[in-house]
C-alpha cells in the first residue's frame, strides 16, 4: 500500500499526489434507515475516483457526504489534512468541491453563458452596491470570469448554445452544461452523480472524453457515481463498490472486477 | 494560352500577393476568427508576420522545395496561413477533408508522399499516427489545438505555435533562403494540389499553378466587382476547390477580409454577426435556410403569419424583376418596399444575407422554388458552373441574366465547345496543369489543345445563349426500348421536395424507372411532430406509412410533370423503396462534396434494386455502415416496396415527340 502523502504516476502518465479526503468510518442514518454503515476510503489528488454499487446501494448518500449535504452521525471527514466540522453545502463549496446533479438542477430560464457565470459565484468578490452600479472592480471581475466561462465553453465544445435558454436544450447537453457550471467554480474536486445516467451510447462516449480531459487539462480530481459499468471500469482509477450501504471492494477496476463479494452483489446471490 | 502576367501588375504568386496587400491594406482586417465568443482580428500586415514566422519555422524544421504539405482542418486563420507559408518556401500545400476517415487519408497523403502534415487536433492527430506506418516519406506533425496532446511523443510531434516561435527565433539564420526561394515562384510554379473526390475510382490531384488561380481570380472579380473591402464567411470544406478560389485565390486577389466561423454548429449565428457581402453556398445550404424559416413560420403567430404569406407573395411576384432592373409598377414597388421594411430586411438579416451583393450556388441544380424564394427578397443569388480542373469558372451568370435552369454564359477568358454527342469541352486560363502521378488520366481530361473533357451533357439555350447541364454524360444512358435515360434531371426534380433529402434513380437497359428514396429528416420529422406521429429512430420514421405516403404522392407530382417533357415523359418513376439509411460519405456512397456514387449505390443495394424489379412487396436487406471513426456496424431492415402512378404517354404524342 502506499502512504497516505505518497504520489505516483500511473500507466498513462498522469500524476496522482498524496489522499486530499479522508472519510473515516462514516455512519448515516436517516430515521431507522441506514444508508451508509461505517465506510472508509480516501481520494488521491489528480485520480478519478469512482463509487459504484446496485440500485440503493448508497451511493448519492455516499456523495451527498462528501459535498456536505449530509452530516454522518458518525466518522470523520478529512480535508486537506484537517478534519472537517459540520457544514453547510455553500461552506463546502467555498472550499473548492463542486458537483453536478443525477437529475440536473440547472437554472431553465437563464442562457448556458449565464448559467455557467452562476458558477463562477465563488469569485466574484465586489459588492452589492458595485455589482449593482456596475462599475470599477465589479465590472471587471466581470470581464474576467466572462473570460473563463468562454474558456470552458470553448473546453467543453458548446459554443453553438452559448446564448440558448437552457429549458430548450436536450437532456445531453444539459448534462454538460451542468458539467460547465461546476468546472467554472475551479473545484478541486469535482463530484459528478451519475454524468452518463439516460445517455445513448454516443454521448457517453462524449461525456467519458470531457471528463478524461478535464482531468488531464486541470488535474481536477474527481469522484463520480456511475452505473454503466463499462465507462467505470474505463474512467477510472479506482474503484469503491456499495452494497446495502455497506462498503464490499475497493480498489483497481482490475481488482474490483475479480472480487467475489462484488460479482456476488451484481448477479445476486441471498443476503443473510 | 500565354497568359502574361502584365495583367496582374507583375504579381504572379499569393505570396508576392499577402506582400502587396500588406503594404498597401495593412491596416485593413485580413483574417477574423470568433474564439473565446469574441471576433478575434489579424491585419494584413499582422498576416504577413504570421505567415512569415510560420514559413522560417518551416524551414527550419527542414521543409524542401517541392515538398507535400498536407493541411487537415476546419476553416481556421491559421490552416489559411500554413497554405501560403507553404507556398512561400516553395513547398505544395494540400489540403484534405478533415471529416474524411484515417483510409481515405491514408491514400491521398501516400499518393502525393506528404513529408509533412499540419492539422488540426487530436482527432487528426490520432487518424494520421493510425496510417503513418504505411507512410514511407511522412516526418513531421504539427497540430494547433493543444488539447490532449500533453502524453503524446513529441519526437515529430510540434505545436504550431511552437514551429512559429522557432521560425521567429531563426529569423536571421534563414531570411535569406526564405527571400530567396519566394522570388523563385512565378505564374508556372504549382500554386495548390487538391483532390477531387471524384464519384468512381481513387481521388485525383489535381495540380494548380499560380497562373490558374491568379488568373481565374482575377478575372471572376472583376466579372462581379469584387472589392477591397468584402466580407466573406470561409465555411465550406478547405479541400474543396471553391473554399480556395474564395479564401486565398479572391481574397488576395482583392484584399478583401476572410471570416472563421467558431465551430461548425455556430455557422449560422456568426454567419448573421459577419452579414458577408459576398457568399457561397452549395444548394442543400439554401434548402435548409428555407426549410427553417418555414418551420418556424408555422409556429409563428397569426399576424406574422398573415404578413410573411402576404408579403412573400408580393414578392415572388415582383421580386425578382425588381432585382433583374424590369420595369415594374409603380403601386407594386411601393408595396414591395413596404415589404422590404415589414418583412423581407428583418428575414434577410436573420437568415445573415442582409449584405450579400453577389451570391453564388453550384455544384448541384438548385430548386426554382429555393431560387426563386432568395432572389424576391433582393438577394442577388446566382448560379456558376464549374470544377476543380477550371480552377472553378467554366459559366457565370451575369447580372441581371439570371435563371434557375441555366448556368450562364462562358467566364471571362473561358472558351467553351459541345462535342458531337454532347458532352462539354472548355479550355481557359484557369484550366489545370496535370494530375499529380497520373498521366493517363490527364491525357484522358485534357487534350493537348488545352480542352477539358468536363464529363457533362449540356447544350447552349437558343436565344440566350446561355449553357444548360443535362447530366453526367457517364450517367446518361438508355432504357431498354433505347429512350434516353438521364437519372440526374429526374432526381433533381424529386429532390426539390423539402421531404426528399436524396433520390437515385435507375432505369438504364431497363424497361422502367424506379427511385431509391432518402427522406430529409429534419423536414420529415417537423412534420411528424405536429401531426402527432411517434417514431424512434430514422430507420423507423423512414418506413411510417403516412411518409410513404407522401413520399408516393412527391413522386407522382414528379411523373406529372416529367409527362408533359416529351423528351423524358418515359423516365417516370413506377415503383420506389424509402432507404433505411441515409446515404453517406463515411460508407462512400456519396462523395464528400454529395454527390451520388452510382456503382458502389447499385452494388450495396443489389436486393432492393431487385425487389423494385421482380414485383416485390417488401424486401429485407442488411447494409453495413460505417461510424465516424471507422468501425463497421451493420443495420437490418424490411423495406416496403411501394408503387406509384404513372401518366401514360399516348403514342400519339410520342409520335410528335419523335
Amino acid at each position: 500500500m502506499l502512504d497516505a502523502t505518497e504520489g505516483y504516476i500511473t500507466e498513462d502518465g498522469r500524476n496522482i499526489g498524496g489522499v486530499v479526503m479522508e472519510m473515516h468510518n462514516i455512519t448515516l442514518r436517516f430515521g431507522g434507515v441506514v444508508a451508509i454503515k461505517d465506510i472508509s476510503f480516501d481520494i488521491r489528488e489528480g485520480e478519478i475516483r469512482a463509487i459504484i454499487g446496485p440500485n440503493g446501494a448508497g451511493k448519492s448518500s455516499m456523495l451527498n457526504v462528501i459535498s456536505g449535504f449530509y452530516n454522518p452521525q458518525e466518522g470523520e471527514v478529512w480535508y486537506k489534512g484537517a478534519k472537517r466540522p459540520p457544514m453547510k453545502p455553500y461552506q463546502v463549496a467555498r472550499q473548492g468541491i463542486a458537483r453536478t446533479f443525477q437529475n440536473i438542477a440547472l437554472f431553465d430560464g437563464m442562457s448556458v453563458l449565464d448559467n455557467i457565470m452562476t458558477g463562477r459565484i465563488r469569485q466574484m468578490q465586489a459588492g452589492l452596491l458595485a455589482q449593482a452600479l456596475w462599475k470599477g472592480k465589479a465590472e471587471q471581475e466581470e470581464v474576467e470570469n466572462r473570460e473563463a466561462v468562454e474558456k470552458i465553453i470553448d473546453f467543453l465544445e458548446i459554443q453553438h448554445i452559448r446564448k440558448t435558454p437552457v429549458g430548450r436544450l436536450p437532456y445531453g447537453l444539459k448534462k454538460r452544461v451542468e458539467l460547465a457550471r461546476a468546472l467554472a467554480a475551479e473545484p478541486s474536486i469535482l463530484l459528478l452523480d451519475e454524468p452518463m445516467a439516460g445517455m445513448n451510447v454516443e454521448e457517453k462516449e462524449d461525456m467519458s472524453r470531457f471528463v478524461l480531459d478535464v482531468n488531464d487539462e486541470f488535474g481536477t480530481t474527481i469522484a463520480l457515481i456511475e452505473h454503466d459499468m463499462g465507462v467505470v471500469m474505463d474512467l477510472s482509477d479506482r474503484v469503491v463498490v456499495m452494497d446495502y450501504g455497506k462498503k464490499i471492494g475497493d480498489g483497481s477496476p482490475d481488482e474490483v472486477r475479480n472480487n467475489q463479494a462484488v460479482i456476488d452483489a451484481y448477479l445476486g446471490v441471498a443476503h443473510d | 494560352m500565354a497568359q502574361s502576367s502584365q495583367a496582374t501588375g507583375g504579381l504572379e504568386s499569393v505570396p508576392a500577393l499577402l506582400q502587396r496587400n500588406a503594404s498597401e491594406f495593412g491596416g485593413k482586417p485580413a483574417y477574423r476568427e470568433k474564439e473565446f465568443g469574441i471576433w478575434q482580428c489579424w491585419t494584413w500586415s499582422e498576416t504577413e508576420k504570421e505567415i512569415e514566422s510560420l514559413a522560417l519555422g518551416f524551414i527550419n524544421l527542414g521543409v524542401q522545395e517541392g515538398d507535400f504539405i498536407a493541411i487537415i482542418g476546419r476553416n481556421r486563420p491559421c490552416f489559411y496561413w500554413t497554405i501560403v507559408a507553404a507556398q512561400s518556401v516553395g513547398a505544395i500545400p494540400v489540403p484534405l477533408y478533415q471529416d474524411a476517415a484515417a483510409e481515405e487519408m491514408a491514400f491521398v497523403m501516400d499518393h502525393c508522399g506528404a513529408r509533412f502534415a499540419v492539422v488540426e487536433d487530436q482527432e487528426q492527430v490520432d487518424k494520421v499516427i493510425e496510417i503513418q506506418e504505411r507512410l514511407h516519406q511522412f516526418e513531421h506533425m504539427i497540430y494547433v489545438d493543444p488539447r490532449g496532446m500533453r502524453k503524446y511523443d513529441h519526437h515529430k510531434l510540434h505545436r504550431f505555435v511552437d514551429i512559429q516561435e522557432q521560425g521567429r527565433a531563426a529569423y536571421y539564420e534563414f531570411i535569406e533562403d526564405l527571400t530567396a526561394r519566394r522570388g523563385k515562384l512565378d505564374y508556372d510554379s504549382v500554386c495548390v494540389m487538391l483532390y477531387t473526390s471524384g464519384t468512381t475510382g481513387n481521388p485525383k490531384g489535381v495540380v494548380l499553378s499560380n497562373r490558374n488561380i491568379i488568373e481565374a481570380s482575377r478575372s471572376s472579380a472583376e466579372f462581379d466587382n469584387l472589392q477591397q473591402g468584402e466580407e466573406v464567411l470561409a465555411y465550406l470544406p478547405m479541400a474543396w476547390v471553391g473554399d480556395f478560389i474564395f479564401s486565398i485565390g479572391q481574397a488576395y486577389w482583392c484584399g478583401f477580409c476572410v471570416n472563421c466561423p467558431e465551430s461548425a454548429d455556430t455557422m449560422q449565428t456568426d454567419l448573421r454577426e459577419i452579414g458577408p457581402t459576398y457568399y457561397f453556398a452549395p444548394p442543400r445550404v439554401f434548402e435548409n435556410q428555407l426549410t427553417n424559416v418555414m418551420i418556424r413560420m408555422e409556429d409563428a403567430g397569426r399576424l406574422k403569419k398573415w404578413l410573411f404569406d402576404t408579403f412573400m407573395a408580393h414578392a415572388r411576384k415582383v421580386g425578382p424583376d425588381i432585382l433583374d432592373g424590369k420595369s415594374v409598377s409603380a403601386w407594386d414597388r411601393l408595396k414591395y418596399t413596404i415589404g422590404s421594411f415589414l418583412v423581407y430586411g428583418p428575414l434577410k438579416d436573420t437568415l445573415g444575407l442582409g449584405r450579400v451583393r453577389v451570391g453564388y450556388t453550384a455544384g448541384e441544380a438548385i430548386g426554382p422554388e429555393i431560387f426563386d424564394f432568395y432572389r424576391s427578397l433582393g438577394i442577388n443569388l446566382k448560379q456558376l458552373y464549374g470544377q476543380t480542373e477550371a480552377s472553378v469558372f467554366i459559366t457565370l451568370q451575369p447580372d441581371g441574366e439570371v435563371r434557375s435552369d441555366t448556368v450562364g454564359v462562358a467566364a471571362p477568358g473561358v472558351e467553351i465547345r459541345i462535342s458531337e454527342d454532347g458532352e462539354v469541352f472548355y479550355r481557359g486560363p484557369g484550366t489545370f496543369e496535370y494530375y499529380y502521378k497520373n498521366a493517363e488520366s490527364t491525357k484522358k481530361t485534357k487534350d493537348e489543345n488545352g480542352w477539358v473533357a468536363t464529363g457533362d451533357a449540356g447544350f447552349f439555350e437558343e436565344g440566350s445563349g446561355h449553357l444548360r447541364i443535362i447530366d453526367r454524360a457517364k450517367d446518361v444512358g438508355k432504357m431498354a426500348d433505347g429512350k434516353l435515360f438521364a437519372p440526374k434531371y429526374v432526381e433533381n426534380k424529386l429532390k426539390f421536395f423539402p421531404n426528399i433529402l436524396e433520390a437515385v434513380v435507375f432505369g438504364n437497359n431497363r424497361s422502367e424507372c424506379t427511385a431509391f428514396i432518402n427522406i430529409d429528416l429534419n423536414a420529415v420529422g417537423n412534420w411528424a411532430e405536429r401531426n402527432n406521429i411517434g417514431y424512434a429512430s430514422y430507420q423507423e420514421l423512414a418506413g411510417h406509412p403516412r411518409v410513404l405516403e407522401t413520399m408516393r404522392e412527391h413522386v407522382e407530382d414528379v411523373n406529372r410533370s416529367l409527362a408533359e417533357d416529351p423528351m423524358l415523359s418515359h423516365c417516370q418513376v413506377h415503383r420506389f423503396a424509402v432507404l433505411h439509411k441515409e446515404l453517406d460519405a463515411d460508407d462512400g456512397e456519396i462523395t464528400r462534396t454529395r454527390k451520388v456514387r452510382r456503382g458502389v449505390v447499385a452494388d450495396k443495394y443489389e436486393d432492393i434494386i431487385a425487389a423494385l424489379y421482380d414485383g416485390s412487396e417488401e424486401v429485407s436487406t442488411t447494409t453495413e455502415v460505417t461510424y465516424e471513426d471507422g468501425r463497421k456496424g451493420a443495420i437490418s431492415a424490411t423495406l416496403k416496396v411501394c408503387d406509384a402512378q404513372v401518366v401514360p404517354v399516348g403514342p400519339a404524342r410520342q409520335e410528335a415527340a419523335e
